[in-house]
């Protein structure tokens, strides 16, 4: 049987552009990330939920949010997992180093889990309850990124 | 009501790579092995609903790629994006309009083609989530630690789920990963993301499944008994993780509930004879299975453990060994629901169970279980 090769066809430099809003709440929100070091969610004015991200509606209420309270810094661990296999990272398009953790951590205040990396320096304390604290990047561009990992304090 | 019944199934072989297919020539395949068991030709077929996904598919309007090779030149058309079971719920919907008689419903996808982290990595928020990398199993690895944290179950309860479906796949001559295998072996396949080990997940594959169904008024003239819908609803949760009780699934129990009042079910446990769900991870049989009624939350791993799953069990669920014995993503939970009419007709070979007069076909839409379809179907009206 013949070899078989694939048939390749590449499109240079160019690639698929696209451009996402990313909307008045999340501008705030990264706002006060980048020149603060502040995590915001924004409080249904019906059912009180504090909503981290924030995204401007209640879908359980179906009302519109305009009233913004701080939350965390500080928050416990609502679940997680280890990467053990490394898979390609959205942001580099190689291989992302492994392990690494990620988490919910459910932010004090907030009534939803809130999604980052999680150091995993000492993976004994990595559990479901763990208090955690933000590590804040130095060069802080208002993205999820300002946030490097949080980390264990317990 | 009026009331419709699927008269037709047809399903390719699932594998890890169908490279000499194009989506087209599975979806042919397909079709052709639903018309042929139905008794049918394609001018039988009045309309034609496609289910596919663009970012599987790597095209946009990818449900019109496959029209062709689907019967539906000169006829109405329709696309659904998302799980088989949501197609054939919209061709459902068509057959009760009174305006279709036969409706057909295909689904299909080829996980060999792209990469799956990076297309599940895609379904999510992209100015909050995308950009940390997370995907389908990092994502169903941190519902499994909340449900185990919550419940106590353990990694090697739960794989007990992975050695009961891949062997039953033995028995069925479409799956990708028929395998005889031990809790052990589970336990020391390669760690994915904790808990989740290799065996505990489903595979990438390809594959698509058809399904005919039509409306009373002509349901029984064609070769095969028709197997009726009882009952059918979906119900969805809230899309950022974060908003959800991940160690729970509201929306199936909401969705199961809906299902039952349609079908006129009061006890599910003693009116359902068997069971065909979404196991892309091992935990989620146990998970989905309680949400549905069918053991108390924390507790299917008790049921499995002393056998009542298994295909000569009690309540034989996944005989035909899942999805993790192959899951070809948008298609799976069409395949459930023509393993469920095989087996109610007793055409399901070496895997067919004893009783199976009303069985429970489930898909899931969204990522860690966001969205829920749960069919009921029986021989009887
Ligand atoms: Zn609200």
């Amino acid at each position: 049987m013949a070899d078989k090769d694939q048939l390749i066809i590449e499109s240079g430099e160019a690639a698929q552009p696209f451009k996402y809003a990313v909307g008045m709440p999340g501008s705030k929100f990264f706002a006060e990330t980048r020149d603060n070091k502040r995590l915001m969610g924004e409080k249904c004015p019906k059912c009180g939920r504090v909503y981290v991200p924030p995204r401007g509606i209640c879908g359980k209420c179906y009302v519109k949010m305009d009233e913004w309270v701080e939350v965390g810094p500080l928050g416990v661990i609502g679940t997680f997992t280890i990467l053990r296999f490394a898979f390609i990272d959205p942001e580099t398009g190689h291989q992302k180093p492994v392990p690494y953790g990620y988490g919910f951590i459910k932010l004090d205040g907030a009534d939803t889990l809130y999604q980052h990396y999680i150091n995993i320096e000492d993976e004994s304390k990595i559990k479901i309850g763990a208090r955690v604290e933000p590590v804040w990047a130095e060069n802080r561009k208002g993205t999820t990124r300002d946030i490097e990992y949080f980390r264990v304090i317990d | 009501m009026d009331r419709a019944a699927i008269i037709g199934v047809g399903m390719t072989k699932i594998e890890a790579n169908k490279s000499r297919e194009t989506f087209a020539d599975m979806a042919w395949e397909a079709v052709n092995k639903a018309l042929d068991d139905a008794g049918m030709t394609i001018a039988d077929i009045d309309n034609v609903v496609t289910t596919s996904s663009d970012f599987w598919d790597g095209r946009t309007i990818s449900c019109m790629a496959v029209g062709d090779a689907s019967g539906a030149a000169d006829k109405n058309i329709s696309c659904i994006e998302g799980d088989g079971t949501y197609g054939a719920f919209y061709g459902y919907m068509r057959a009760l309009s009174g305006s279709y008689k036969t409706t057909l419903v295909t689904g299909h996808s080829k996980g060999s083609q792209g990469v799956s982290s990076l297309l599940t990595n895609a379904a999510f928020d992209p100015i909050y989530e995308r950009g940390l990398g997370m995907d389908m199993i990092s994502a169903c690895a941190m519902q499994a630690n909340a449900y185990m944290n919550k419940t106590g179950v353990t990694p090697e309860q739960a794989a007990l789920v992975s050695v009961k479906n891949h062997g039953n796949a033995l028995k069925n001559p479409v799956a990708q990963l028929p395998m005889k295998i031990s809790v052990g072996d589970v336990m020391k396949s390669e760690m994915i993301a904790d808990p989740l080990r290799k065996l505990d997940c489903s595979p990438i594959s390809d594959g698509c499944c058809a399904v005919v169904i039509a409306h009373e008024a002509v349901a029984e003239k064609f070769k095969k008994r028709p197997i009726w819908v009882r009952g059918l609803a979906f119900r969805t949760d809230a899309f950022f993780f974060g908003d959800r009780d991940l160690a729970r699934s509201n929306a199936l129990a909401a969705a199961a509930q809906d299902a039952y009042k349609m079908a006129g079910i009061t006890d599910p446990k003693k009116e359902i004879d068997l069971i065909e769900l979404y196991d892309a991870f091992t935990y989620q049989e146990l998970l989905w299975l309680e949400e549905m009624g069918f053991a108390e939350y924390g507790k299917a791993t008790e049921l499995l453990a002393q056998g009542q799953f298994d295909i000569d069990g009690a309540l034989p669920v996944n005989a035909s060994g899942g999805l993790m014995a192959g899951h070809p993503v948008i298609a799976a939970g069409l395949y459930r629901i023509a393993e469920i009419v095989l087996q109610l007709r007793g055409e399901a070979g070496a895997h067919q169970v004893k009783k199976a007069k009303t069985g429970l076909a489930h898909g899931v839409n969204g990522l860690c279980g966001q969205s829920h379809c749960v069919w009921i179907l029986d021989q009887e009206r």
